[in-house]
């Protein structure tokens, strides 16, 4: 009997204390370091060395005295004292090593010992295999354990920072939906109570989803409010908000936002957009969108954001959404769209439930297993058709604190596993595409064309060419006639290359608009990617001395051309208004 | 106004080294206009003058390809012009400030001149 093998057993099934002269040195995959008890050999076997190699080629024991390789675990398993090792094999890859110390008979090892060795190597080695893939599935399994720990905890604290309940206002009924596609999201809705008795209302949403959007979500929450307190108008608050926002948001990560405040007394309503779906006025007269343009917090400083005015008059309602209701897709792959849900607002016949009937629509929509895309959110406001016709829920008096109801936080899409949203189509009108719809104080505009181009460079000369044709009949000065020109190239340029970053399916939209104050070329793309958002001052200077590319003329041009430059955008497009004053 | 591709002849007149550009200014023009200059830039003549009398479009690109060339102008101690580009593009080249450090001139025979009382 060899003595080796008895104690080898021994360590590997009592782990006995007792010094012993055999051993194995189970291997991880990638590193082979045996662990430290009594029955195991501490052997670095790196998987460069070459022993590995002579290992998985060797079948069976091999004597370490007739090796002659440069080796470092080699020169380790002679200073340990091992003279036969045999090598653990499984699917050609080396698992273990059975190390044997001299026979206390001091003799060679015989040819049966060593036909045994192999034996039981060949055995073992699978064996060991098995074992260490279990070990290495536990610990993923548990792993995996953890992070859906960390998850649950997660919603849970960013649950914390929504709002616990609507605000109670009598003669106005509120409700919101909020359901993230993973187990935290981007999207965010907030409401505030201002100093004077007027109520803030914030939706947002965070580019991306998951974790690293459900950080960015709670710090722009945080800064918003901060800047809600301090500032009473829309358009300030997120000019501030997108100041605070811009140096810590990491790069290509941006956020849209509504904010409007309402006065419950009276149904007035101030707004200001970062680039956030355009919230929808549902009246007597029919479906209106409440525009005001604004590039998305973050992406660059020093941005402007249009404050509007509105009303809500009695039985009228305002709908806030984000866009993962009608970017949602059905089975067959088709979008849920703006135009449904435009139709799905007409129809509703109002009083409470718009939500719910958007809800109702949506599962239908998307089917049964749908794996939710995208965050969604949605606010409603209604204002009651009379006033006492419906007591406020609840029947808090008017003190504009919220009440501890109304608040729907699915808990569906917790374990979620959206599939990847794959090529988005390119050609989907999108939210923010020019319809007839707009505020009621905006001035009408006339259309004077449209077209879209596919991205390829060199496409910027048929669209300068082709708004050169549309404004011809305005007479404009040669001067400014070419100053237009030339911004169209660029910003047609710009949307070409950065926004639809050249992939020639998407294409660039182009509107061409007049009204009696002003002529306005839209230039949308598709690409979803932020518009570059280093706005550094071509400083030629510079440039001549290589301290700057010789680049970065595009956006200083068009600035330069126009009158007037506005950017607005949201997750999936990006438009560019090109203004000259008439 | 259609686009049309890029082209440029080299000559010598008054010694100065003329470039004579044809077509558009934009990305696709990049290999042609840095061939040309380096083609005049191998003259070691003291002035090397663009001429845009037949250019009518020139983009960001194009001005950055004009920024490059005079970084490599200035670099060799080789003095840029340019001539005949029209209002349009004359004033792109006074707010990009490319105007302050290169001549731009109305015609040839005035920046030939130009260059004359330069040198």
């Amino acid at each position: 009997m060899i003595m080796g093998i008895r104690d080898f057993w021994l360590g590997i099934t009592r782990r006995a204390p007792a010094a012993t002269r055999a051993s194995l040195a189970p291997m991880e995959p990638t590193v082979a370091r045996s662990t430290s008890t009594s029955a195991l050999l501490d052997v670095d076997l790196a998987p460069d060395d070459p022993l590995v190699a002579h290992f998985q080629g060797a079948p069976g024991a091999v004597e370490v005295g007739k090796l002659h390789l440069e080796s470092p675990a080699l020169e380790q398993l002679r200073a340990k004292g091992v003279h036969l090792v045999v090598p653990l094999v499984a699917q050609g890859e080396l698992v273990g090593l059975l190390n044997l110390g001299p026979r206390r008979s001091e003799q060679e090892f015989s040819a049966d010992d060593r036909a045994l060795l192999s034996n039981l190597a060949s055995q073992a080695g699978p064996a060991l295999r098995v074992a260490q893939l279990v070990r290495q599935q536990q610990a993923e399994a548990s792993e995996r354990e953890r992070m859906a720990q960390e998850l649950r905890v997660a919603r849970i604290i960013q649950q914390t920072l929504l709002p616990k309940s609507v605000p109670a206002l009598p003669g106005w009924q509120v409700a919101v939906h909020w359901q993230p596609a993973r187990a935290v999201g981007g999207d965010f809705y907030d409401f505030l109570t201002l100093s004077d008795q007027r109520v803030g209302f914030f939706v947002g949403d965070v580019t991306d989803k998951g974790v690293p959007a459900a950080m960015v979500m709670a710090t722009t929450r945080s800064i918003l409010r901060a800047a809600a307190e301090r500032e009473l108008s829309p358009g300030k608050v997120l000019e501030r908000a997108n100041e605070l926002l811009c140096p810590d948001i990491p790069q290509n990560m941006f956020v849209t936002c509504l904010y409007v405040i309402l006065d419950p007394s009276t149904g007035g309503l101030e707004f200001a957009n970062a680039g956030h779906n355009l919230p929808y006025r549902r009246g007597s007269d029919g479906l209106h969108e409440l525009r005001a343009t604004g590039m998305p917090l973050g992406l660059m400083p020093g941005m402007n954001y249009e404050q509007k005015e509105g009303f809500l008059e009695r039985g009228e309602t305002l709908l806030l959404y984000s866009d993962g209701l009608v970017e949602a897709h059905s089975p067959q792959r088709e979008m849920f769209g703006v135009p449904r849900l435009e139709a799905l607002m007409v129809d509703h016949t109002g009083g409470p439930g718009l939500i719910e009937h958007l809800l109702a629509e949506l599962a239908g929509f998307t089917g049964q297993g749908w794996e939710q895309e995208d965050d969604v959110t949605l606010v409603a406001l209604e204002r009651e058709a009379a006033p006492s016709a419906r007591s406020s829920p609840g029947g808090q008096p008017a003190t504009g604190k919220p009440r501890a109801a109304g608040v729907e936080l699915s808990q569906q899409g917790s374990t979620a596993n959206p599939m990847a949203t794959g090529a988005a189509a390119g050609g989907d009108s999108g939210g923010h595409s020019s319809s007839s719809a707009g505020s009621e104080k905006d001035e009408p505009r006339r259309l004077l064309g449209k077209f879209s181009l596919s991205s390829q460079t060199g496409n910027e000369r048929q669209a300068m060419e082709r708004v050169a044709e549309l404004v011809q009949e305005l007479g404009l000065p040669d001067d400014r006639f070419n100053r237009l020109k030339t911004a169209v190239a660029e910003a047609t340029m710009n949307a070409i290359e950065h926004g639809n970053q050249n992939r020639p399916e998407l294409l660039v939209e182009i509107e061409v608009l007049v009204s009696d104050r002003e002529l306005a070329v839209r230039i949308t793309d598709h690409g979803g990617g932020p518009v570059p958002s280093a706005r550094a001052q071509p400083d030629l200077d510079a440039k001549l001395a290589g301290e700057q590319p010789p680049r970065g003329w595009g956006l200083f041009l068009i600035e330069k051309m126009v009158d007037e430059m506005r950017l607005a955008g949201d997750a999936t497009h990006h438009t560019m208004e090109l203004v000259l004053h008439r | 106004m259609s686009s049309r591709p890029f082209e440029a002849h080299n000559r010598i007149e008054s010694g100065a080294a003329v470039i004579d550009l044809h077509g558009d200014i934009d990305a696709a023009s990049d290999l042609g206009l840095n061939a040309a200059f380096e083609e005049a830039s191998q003259t070691r003549l003291p002035v090397i003058l663009l001429n845009f009398a037949d250019v009518d479009y020139i983009n960001s690109t194009g001005i950055a390809l004009i920024v490059s060339l005079l970084a490599k102008a200035r670099k060799a101690g080789q003095k840029l012009l340019t001539c005949s580009l029209n209002d349009h593009y004359t004033q792109i080249f006074q707010i990009t400030r490319l105007a302050d450090f290169m001549g731009v001139y109305p015609d040839e025979a005035s920046a030939l001149q130009g260059a004359s009382a330069r040198a």
